[in-house]
């Protein structure tokens, strides 16, 4: 699905990410963590394409594909979502218009037709529901006034309705209470379904409590510097990250 | 009544499609023989030459305004020609195949049905006679109704008396200096009168973009909507239209009698010359309402085209409890200039003005908006409540806001509310990650900060304004 070597990205002339591997198969649930200024957002944001995050080096194939030589919209049609630490708001562009926008765009990528407004609004309301947003979302503005839990319940929803490949989660849990968290989990896991992969970053243990990843790698100054099974969560949670320092070259 | 409309269809037909009226300019200059000339060939009454003529005794003491924030080399007045006849049928393009293959292109993506494209871009043929059939319908419905709906040089003709006392009492001639040019020179435009009492049937449209084609630069409206009644009126169409004049003053005068309400949206997309800011059409508009007792007026603009916008649609609010309304989109991309925005002035007792302004720019434009409200002493309980948002496209592109308050009753009550806002990178990125291009994504944020003025237009003009955004923006992102 996803395989990552050495990647070395840039951030405003400060190298970020030195040298990264990961191999991400179909199916699988991989845990990012690692301590602020580590490099775990960077990745998501080089990953997806964002401007002015520069991989200088490495290589990311992401379905055989090369990543880095996609546009943004293009990754984000091949299959790759990333879930925003802080989704912005579009004031006055309807979260349904956003929404099938989107659709139809990765749909026409698809050489699939687009779906009639009337099939769209029913798929829509049964997802919002999904992620216990009331319907009435889907006619306000994207993000516009939404609470910190409703714009990630949101997120979730649009990862939900776009069906991607690849599931990045930045930091999704930062400010969450424990019943948006749970809503939130209870999406990706039933989004769970063997083929799709999922890269959650975050920097605390408690969202992989509900979300149970295959490996967990620990991310510092812009490497892996440990990769393990859960428990490697667990061993962090005790510990801090500040025994890991050492292994930082 | 009835006789003299349908005898108007029938001239106007003659006069604007079919007969082969020889071409005739005048060549370049403006001096009261010029004037004389115009009046002669239009046929019209002494009592209008006259008004023509003190207007342009007025004009001629006049200065040109300089106080708007656009810049333009000097323009020589003495050097337009005042009047060109319809250009013949051997003049223009035999089809669409001869027709400047980019104008059709955005024909195209605005939707504009096949015959509708021929007329705008002036096509010579019997596609004009298709749509016949619509306006003769639409005129029956209108003749039911009492609605009068004519160019202003029939109506001259054929309701002088109406004309005479309401021509000039909102815009007199000697308002401004643009103002006071197309009085002395108007080529034609729109008469509409609504009878005591009379909701007009439909909204007053796609005649008008058939009727449009022959108004010329100078266009003159006028609109009397009487006691008790209602009007909706579309001006302009969304699709670019071809112009060889580069200078446009048109006036447009609306009085909304007792208890009656006008509602008057525009679409304006004159050519706003290319990308490196060569040509374009210059247009200096003076639009203003009057309105009586519990009267409602309410401008819905989306000015997209000219290379320069000069524009206050205005209400004199004279009548207790009288409404004034202001919805404006100004776009400007490339290099053009638009200085536009209201004026609402209340006069009566509990009036209430509203204006919702939004100025986008792109590429190294500059929009600005330019507003008044003044409150007279008389006006107890007045109230306005004015929002200008500005949107900014890039980062050499302009947006200023100039409002003016004037308050001489202590009783009013005025709210001024302003922002400036740019389409924000993460905005961009949360799209293209979601799959849509980056000029979808523009398109899409700037029609989300128009949404309150677009849901003031005629649902029909609503979309296509909204294409008309689109296809504006085009190229603004790279």
């Amino acid at each position: 699905m996803l395989s990552i070597k050495d990647l070395c990205a840039k951030v405003e002339e400060k190298n970020i990410l030195k040298g990264l591997s990961i191999e991400v198969k179909p199916g699988e649930v991989h845990a990012i963590m690692g301590p602020n200024g580590s490099g775990k957002s960077t990745l998501g944001n080089v990953l997806s394409g964002r401007p002015g995050y520069e991989a200088t080096s490495g290589s990311v194939l992401f379905k055989g594909h090369d990543l880095l030589d996609m546009d943004t919209e293009e990754r984000a049609r091949e299959g790759l979502f990333l879930a925003f630490q802080y989704p912005v708001e579009i004031p006055g562009v309807s979260n349904m218009e956003f929404l099938k926008a989107a659709v139809d765009a990765k749909r026409k990528h698809q050489a699939l037709s687009e779906l009639s407004s009337v099939e769209f609004m029913k798929l829509a309301r049964e997802t919002s529901k999904r992620v216990s947003l009331d319907p009435s979302f889907l006619k306000r503005g994207v993000n516009e006034g939404f609470s910190g839990g409703e714009k990630k319940r949101n997120e979730i929803m649009q990862m939900m309705l776009l069906e991607p490949d690849l599931c990045i989660l930045d930091e999704t849990d930062s400010g969450l209470d424990i019943d948006a968290l749970q809503v939130v989990a209870d999406g990706v896991n039933a989004m769970r379904d063997g083929k799709r992969s999922f890269l959650v970053v975050t920097h605390y243990q408690r969202l992989l409590d509900y979300i149970v990843p295959d490996y967990v790698h620990v991310l510092a100054g812009g490497r892996i510097v440990k990769s393990g099974d859960k428990s490697l969560a667990l061993e962090l949670e005790a510990k801090g990250y500040g025994w890991l320092e050492g292994e930082v070259a | 009544m009835t006789e003299e409309v349908e005898s108007l269809i029938k001239k106007d037909y003659a006069a604007g499609f079919h007969s082969a009226i020889e071409s005739e300019t005048l060549p370049p200059g403006l001096n009261e023989d010029v004037i004389r000339f115009i009046s002669a060939k239009k046929e019209e009454p002494e009592w209008l030459l006259e008004w023509r003529l003190k207007a342009f005794r007025a004009w001629q003491e006049m200065e040109e305004p300089k106080w708007a924030h656009v810049h333009y080399p000097e323009i020589d007045f003495q050097a337009v020609s005042y009047y060109s006849a319809p250009k013949s049928m051997a003049n223009k393009p035999k089809s669409l195949d001869e027709v400047d293959p980019e104008l059709l292109a955005t024909y195209e993506k605005l939707g504009i049905p096949l015959h509708e494209q021929e007329m705008l871009a002036g096509v010579a043929v019997d596609a004009v006679f298709d749509s016949v059939s619509v306006v003769t319908t639409f005129r029956e419905k209108l003749e039911e109704a009492g609605v009068i709906f004519c160019p202003i040089s029939e109506a001259v003709k054929r309701f002088p008396d109406l004309v005479q006392k309401y021509l000039g009492s909102v815009v007199p001639q000697k308002d401004n200096f643009y103002a006071a040019l197309n009085s002395a020179v108007f080529s034609d435009g729109s008469f509409v009168y609504i009878p005591k009492g009379v909701r007009c049937p439909m909204e007053l449209s796609t005649y008008f973009r058939i009727n449009e084609m022959n108004t010329g630069q100078f266009e003159r409206t006028l609109i009397v909507a009487d006691e008790g009644s209602y009007v909706s009126y579309l001006e302009g169409c969304t699709a670019p239209m071809r112009d060889e004049n580069q200078l446009h003053a048109a006036v447009v005068e609306l009085v909304a009698m007792d208890n009656a309400q006008i509602k008057y949206s525009t679409v304006q997309n004159w050519y706003p010359g290319n990308a490196e800011g060569k040509g374009g059409i210059y247009n200096f508009v003076t639009k203003r309402g009057i309105a009586h007792t519990n009267a409602k007026i309410s401008w819905t603009q989306v000015e997209t085209g000219s290379a320069v916008t000069w524009k206050y649609p205005s209400c004199i609010l004279k009548g207790d409890n009288s409404v004034g309304e202001f919805y404006s989109v100004a776009l400007t991309n490339n290099f053009q200039q638009a200085d536009t925005g209201t004026k609402m002035i209340h006069l009566g007792k509990n009036t209430r003005s509203t204006i919702v302004a939004k100025g986008i720019s792109a590429g190294q434009s500059d929009s600005a908006y330019r507003g008044l409200v003044r409150i007279n002493p008389g006006a107890e309980g007045a109230r306005n409540y004015t929002q200008c948002d500005s949107l900014l496209i890039g980062d050499r592109c302009g947006a200023h806001t100039f409002p003016y308050i004037e308050s001489k009753n202590p009783s009013a009550v005025i709210e001024h509310e302003a922002t400036t806002s740019k389409v924000s990178d993460d905005q961009l990125f949360l799209c293209q990650q979601r799959g849509l291009d980056a000029e979808k994504a523009i398109s899409m944020i700037v029609n989300g900060f128009c949404r309150e003025v677009f849901k003031e237009l005629p649902m029909e003009f609503a979309v296509e304004a909204g294409k008309l955004l689109e296809v504006s923006l085009e190229g603004s992102v790279g």
